[in-house]
């Protein structure tokens, strides 16, 4: 047996031949010079997003300078603050005064339903238990939001079932009670400020639950038991340790049920008074009236309005809980 | 060892959390009981009867199935272009650091994170400034800015628990750039990308805020159901269209979860 036969005559090349032809060109450019490779990945994206939204979003804030001839009804297009100044017109005030007090009142009600959720799935479920809260918070949110608005019409409407069971428990006296006081009230839920709070309240709920639940997965068991230990109620435990715990949790919360709250036009239009919120000032604005500068400068108002939330939101580092 | 396993949780608490999930499902399985009602004018509760005759109505009527079309179409095209947006733009921000990382992570969270009201007249203030009349194509587009996000926050999920070197073992082993694309990376974020896509998908059957601003005279599902919801022509044929709806995202919302369960656990997270 000599050496020659052992080695193979022709040996196979460590470095297999390139593809070749442009297949192999591209391919090799692509690994040489990884920067072109990301350039080309993010062109698509970024030429997409930038043109299409930040470029609408520019022509909305370009056209609240702009203002509207009051007799022809035409837009000029020539710089003004006069549409800003439109803004703080008393009934205008009024308008954003109600939806910010609505927002802030939907997430504090949101927030105290969605705390035990959160804490039970983040403390106490496990396994399937723990799949079962999580589809649970899921489904509700994915649901479609225009049927969810549906079947609440059918709850709170005056023939609906909430009247039929107060009455069946006796209970009658109470909601005509409620629906006789001034603000709150109305000629029934379907048509009232509750109504559309709690509406609200139902719709942005697992927006609220699922950053809650993500803070408190943080917090460890024995934190709670030394605190327990330590001779602290449960009220106590709550109020110096949970809650300062779960509060970036509830404030990345509070951005969507606040931002939802602030935007949303259909909600307080079907279920709700005639009187009017951001959302539904600037659809009429810039349908019925044609009044697309002061519907844009409505816009800017919920825009400055959280830019300022997330500014302290991230301050309070609310960001790390999402 | 923990001592946190196995505690009981106080009653109040279960109580609490019981309540809370009772009041976010009770009303949409009220949706299913209205399918079903013999009355025809009015919300009336406890149902005077059921029927099933509504199913046909609703089966011949050309409207719907014109809406049912059109939201399909929609949903499936921009779910295509938010998958090829999305996808890239995950690639790029978990594969590498550049400058204006965070600026494009941004970028892509804007759409959901602003009220959809305002990307909504932002796109109608564009195209009418740039005299496009309303069509298919402007739905679309509006559509697909929106679904880009989930498609991103699917995969970049599964970017990140997918190791870089699994590519330079590949690209050792003599495959170039395409052939590690198709058989490494594609086969790793194929359930993530499914899952997003099928999120895109529901998101964008369910849009009524910005599409409201987008389709002109065109009628959408969700434009339908609000159309009947302000003024209410035949509320029977409402009820099984709502009962249908449901169904229809419920599904591709359950298979997302069942795609990404273990691990990610964020396929809902982004909307």
């Amino acid at each position: 047996m000599t050496i020659d036969a052992a080695i193979p005559r022709a040996p196979a090349p460590a470095i297999l031949p390139g593809s070749g032809g442009m297949r192999g060109a591209l391919s090799d450019l692509f690994w040489r010079r990884p920067k072109f490779l990301l350039a080309l990945m993010l062109l698509p994206p970024v030429l997409w997003l930038g043109i299409v939204y930040i470029g609408s979003l520019f022509a909305l804030l370009a056209q609240s300078f702009f203002s509207i001839d009051e007799f022809s009804g035409l837009i000029n297009r020539e710089f003004t603050l006069k549409t800003y100044g439109d803004l703080f017109q008393a009934a205008n005030l009024d308008i954003i005064l109600r939806t910010v007090t609505m927002a802030a009142l939907v997430t504090l009600a949101s927030a105290i339903i969605a705390f035990p959720i959160a804490y039970y799935a983040a403390r106490y479920a496990r396994g399937r238990w723990k799949a079962l809260f999580y589809l649970g918070v899921m489904l509700p949110l994915w649901s479609s939001y225009l049927v969810k608005i549906y079947a609440w019409k059918l709850i709170l409407a005056k023939e609906g079932i909430l009247t039929w069971l107060l009455a069946n428990l006796n209970l009658l006296w109470l909601l005509d009670g409620w629906l006789s006081l001034p603000i709150v009230g109305g000629n029934s839920l379907s048509v009232s400020f509750t109504g559309t709070f709690i509406v609200f309240v139902y719709v942005w709920l697992p927006f609220m639950i699922l950053p809650v639940q993500a803070a408190l997965e943080r917090v460890p068991g024995n934190l709670v038991e030394a605190s327990s230990d330590l001779g602290a109620s449960p009220g106590q435990t709550f109020r110096n340790v949970l809650f300062p715990l779960a509060l970036p949790g509830i404030v990345a919360g509070s951005i969507f049920t606040f931002s939802l709250t602030l935007g949303d036009y259909i909600i307080p239009q079907i279920i709700g008074t005639s009187r009017l919120f951001i959302g539904q000032a600037v659809y009429s604005q810039q349908g019925t009236a044609g009044n697309i500068p002061l519907a844009a400068a409505f816009t800017v108002v919920p825009i400055v309005i959280m830019g300022f939330y997330l500014w302290g939101a991230k301050r309070m580092g609310a960001f790390d809980a999402l | 060892m923990r001592s946190d396993r196995g505690q009981r949780a106080p009653l109040g608490l279960k109580i609490a959390a019981a309540c809370g999930l009772l009041f976010l499902h009770l009303p949409i399985l009220l949706i299913f009981v209205y399918a079903f009602t013999t009355e025809e004018k009015s919300f009336v509760w406890p149902p005077p009867g059921l029927t099933t005759q509504w199913f046909a109505v609703t089966w011949n009527r050309p409207d719907v199935w014109d809406a049912l079309s059109l939201s399909v179409r929609v949903a499936a095209i921009s779910t295509a272009i938010a998958l090829v947006l999305g996808t890239l733009c995950a690639a790029a921000v978990s594969q590498t650091r550049f400058f204006g990382r965070e600026a494009i992570s941004l970028l892509v969270i804007l759409p959901i994170a602003l009220p959809g009201i305002i990307t909504g007249i932002a796109l109608r203030s564009a195209f009418a400034l740039a005299d496009i009349p309303f069509s298919f194509w402007t739905i679309v587009l509006g559509h697909a800015t929106f679904c880009v996000v989930v498609v991103y926050n699917n995969a970049v999920a599964r970017f990140r628990r997918t190791s870089g070197s699994m590519i330079e073992a590949s690209m050792d082993l003599g495959a170039d750039g395409f052939q590690t694309f198709r058989h490494v990376v594609l086969p790793n974020i194929a359930t993530a990308l499914l899952a997003g896509g099928m999120l895109a998908f529901a998101l964008s059957f369910d849009e009524v805020i910005v599409t409201t601003f987008t389709a002109g005279q065109q009628q959408t599902v969700p434009i339908w159901m609000l159309e009947e919801l302000i003024r209410p022509r035949q509320r029977p044929v409402t009820n099984v269209v709502a009962m249908v709806v449901v169904l229809v995202t419920l599904l591709p919302i359950l298979f997302a979860y069942y795609l990404t369960r273990d691990g990610d656990q964020i396929a809902g997270s982004g909307k």
